[in-house]
């Protein structure tokens, strides 16, 4: 199945979903967005060039792991995790930042802006930036930054410029909004690394592209390391680009089931949680530059929304997987946050593994279905991030004593400066 | 269409006035408040205004500058609704002499439902509407169901566009053009030099329609600058810093430089 053959519909658009609703003033820019991206996916050398990189400076083919002792301890389905932690940086971001860069040096531009929600985005672009020498300008909400400090402050220390947006709820779609205002003001010399595949086309089919390396691996590794492709595959779910990444490995084999978990928050009920499939809150919309499903009030505007991850605090998702969703080739759960905290800590007990409170999603909606499995089932998590960066949202998710004692000293040694 | 006709009608007062150009203002509904908004409406009718865009606040207004990002994001946590906003425009097209138009973001006209959407504007006393998020390409049913209630679809031109796309735009559009005078959001400086002039000239190749020139118009001599190349003036966000700061006073005293 190729989801990118626009032949007989839209381009740009997904069953309904999709397109591109912009300003006017970025339509050329768009079109030479486009253009190259068009050019780029053609070009076989520059697959092999973004894949050299991939290697050199990312250290990717990531590994797949068999989490034995969660298996057993189960007692249903083999539980693999694809290790997307294991990139620079932290995260699976990295794939789509590196090509986007490559692009950006193709268009001959020189600056680049990107919004980020947890973080891991932004600090991923910042690293880009720094690597191709592009000037760079990080739009991170109000409330975001200061739930994740950790990455704004490597972000700023490799150059760019972190802004804190302080307007609407100050958390990723704010920061997106204010990333197109810069667009539109400086789309000459500047490329907006948009970082999920949301957006106006082709961000949606541009960033899937991308992140596909994700699922080509694993795909591969999976039969090598369990030797037979996943029943279930599991990955969680905000804007949509580490899912849709490693989907794509599997959307021809029908038998492997594909499982997306969004933020249940504090469950169900408008404003509570993030989740716009697998809870009935979200309707069809317009917004940021896409048709899709958004958490919205019956005058169009966007709800509130919540969960414990910055990563997956956001009012849309991914057009391409409201599609699949529709075609029932892609099942959607919600996740809470108090299923977030005890699936951490049984991954990080059990398997010495820290996932980000983003990642870890996916793997509370595996554990509660690997239970239920046959032995000789597999499943596999993409484990998207490290949770090293939320040290902060966790140490006060545990409740942990001696974290609260070394900051309150740290704070104690900076104020006596 | 029935913009196209009081425009064309507005043109030749204007020739026998010694005002430079046609005038647009803006409110964006329930910001600061009803009452107030009603205020800054009978200003501008005393000033004369041709035409007033009223915008729908949209709680996600990437287009849009400081300062009207504040007045939609206030306007819906003073709970405004859209329904208020059609109540709004009908009194105010009733009373004014002036003609309303809409503006605001897609999703507002999509949510309601475009055809109902519409037709409520219609009901209301609008002329046309702006919907500076809606691409021409995406806007599917939208125009032909306006053209049908006699409601002009407002579309804008920019710098950036090719002279194709000027060309596809002008097809396109009806009651005026929108002409943005640069890049950027609603309420940055703009200085009226010819680069200006030229972008309007380019414009003016592919239409006969008005055109509308914005972004950033808060001087007299930007009104001369307008009438020189233009047709009409469109005032946003220097009006609603007026009134920030001074009130009543502050937005008539705005308008007495601006319109002597």
């Amino acid at each position: 199945m190729d989801l990118f053959n626009f032949k007989d519909g839209r381009e740009g658009y997904y069953g309904e979903y999709g397109g591109t609703f912009l300003p006017e003033i970025l339509h050329s820019t768009i079109e030479e967005l486009k253009a190259e991206f068009r050019k780029a996916k053609e070009d076989p050398t520059f697959w092999q060039d973004f894949l050299a990189l991939m290697q050199s400076y990312s250290g990717r083919p990531t590994p797949v792991t068999h989490l034995a002792n969660l298996s057993k301890k189960l007692g249903g389905a083999q539980i693999y995790i694809k290790r997307e932690d294991l990139n620079h940086t932290g995260s699976h971001k990295i794939n789509n930042v590196m090509g986007q860069g490559l692009l950006v040096k193709r268009m001959g531009k020189t600056r680049v802006i990107a919004e980020t929600g947890a973080g891991q985005h932004g600090y991923a672009t910042a690293t880009m930036a720094a690597r191709f020498g592009f000037e760079s300008k990080i739009y991170m909400g109000a409330v975001d930054v200061a739930r994740q400090r950790p990455n704004v402050f490597w972000m700023e220390n490799m150059g760019s410029e972190v802004v804190a947006v302080t307007d609407g709820q100050q958390t990723l779609k704010d920061a997106i909004n204010e990333c197109l205002r810069d667009w539109v003001t400086n789309m000459d010399n500047t490329h907006y690394v948009l970082g999920t595949a949301c957006g106006p086309h082709p961000f949606p089919e541009m960033v899937s592209w991308f992140q596909s390396i994700i699922g080509r691996e694993a795909r591969e590794q999976m039969l090598t390391s369990a030797g037979k492709l996943p029943d279930r595959v599991f990955a969680c779910v905000g804007g949509g680009s580490n899912a849709i990444g490693l989907f794509q490995g599997f959307m021809d084999d029908q038998d492997v089931q594909l499982i997306g978990c969004e933020a249940g928050g504090l469950g169900p009920g408008k404003g509570n949680h993030a989740a716009r499939l697998a809870y009935k809150d979200a309707s069809i919309g317009v917004a940021q530059g896409m048709k899709t499903y958004f958490l919205q009030n019956d005058d169009g505007n966007m709800l509130e929304t919540h969960s414990v991850a910055a990563g997956l605090d956001y009012i849309g998702v991914n057009p391409v997987l409201v599609h699949l969703w529709e075609q029932d080739r892609v099942r959607f759960e919600a996740v809470t946050d108090a299923q977030v905290t005890e699936a951490l800590k049984t991954a990080m007990r059990t398997e010495g593994v820290i996932p980000a409170l983003e990642s870890a999603h996916g793997f509370a909606q595996a554990i509660t279905e690997a239970e239920k499995m046959a032995k000789n089932e597999v499943v596999l998590i993409n484990m998207s991030g490290r949770g090293d960066k939320d040290i902060f949202t966790i140490a006060d998710a545990l409740g942990d004593d001696h974290w609260k004692k070394f900051i309150k000293q740290k704070a104690q040694e900076y104020g006596a400066e | 269409m029935a913009l196209n006709k009081y425009l064309s009608e507005r043109k030749q007062a204007l020739a026998q006035s010694n005002r430079p150009a046609l005038i647009m203002t803006h409110v964006v509904c329930g910001y600061p408040s009803f009452e107030a908004n009603w205020k800054a409406l009978e200003i501008m009718d005393s000033f004369g205004v041709d035409l007033v865009e009223l915008q729908f606040p949209f709680s996600e207004p990437s287009a849009d500058g400081p300062l009207f990002v504040k007045a939609n994001q206030e306007a819906i946590n003073n709970g405004v609704h859209v329904e208020d906003c059609f109540d709004f425009m009908a009194k105010a097209s009733q009373a004014f002499s002036f003609k309303v138009v809409m503006m605001g973001y897609y999703n507002t006209v999509f949510k309601t439902g475009q055809r109902e959407f519409m037709q409520r504007l219609k009901d209301a006393g609008a002329h046309g509407f702006i919907l500076p998020d809606l691409p021409v390409d995406e806007a599917g049913d939208l125009h032909v169901i306006a053209r049908e209630l006699d409601l002009s679809p407002i579309i804008l031109m920019t710098p950036t566009n090719s002279d194709t796309r000027l060309a596809k735009l002008a097809e396109f559009a009806d009651g005026f053009i929108y002409t943005v005078a640069r890049k950027g959001v609603t309420g940055s400086d703009t200085t009226m030099n010819d680069e200006v002039a030229s972008f309007i000239q380019r414009c003016r190749q592919y239409t006969d329609l008005p055109l509308a020139v914005g972004f950033g118009v808060s001087k007299a001599e930007d009104i001369n600058f307008i009438g020189k190349h233009a047709d009409i003036a469109v005032i946003g966000t220097a009006a609603l810093k007026a009134w920030e700061n001074d009130g009543e006073d502050g937005l008539k005293a705005f308008f007495s430089q601006l319109l002597p």
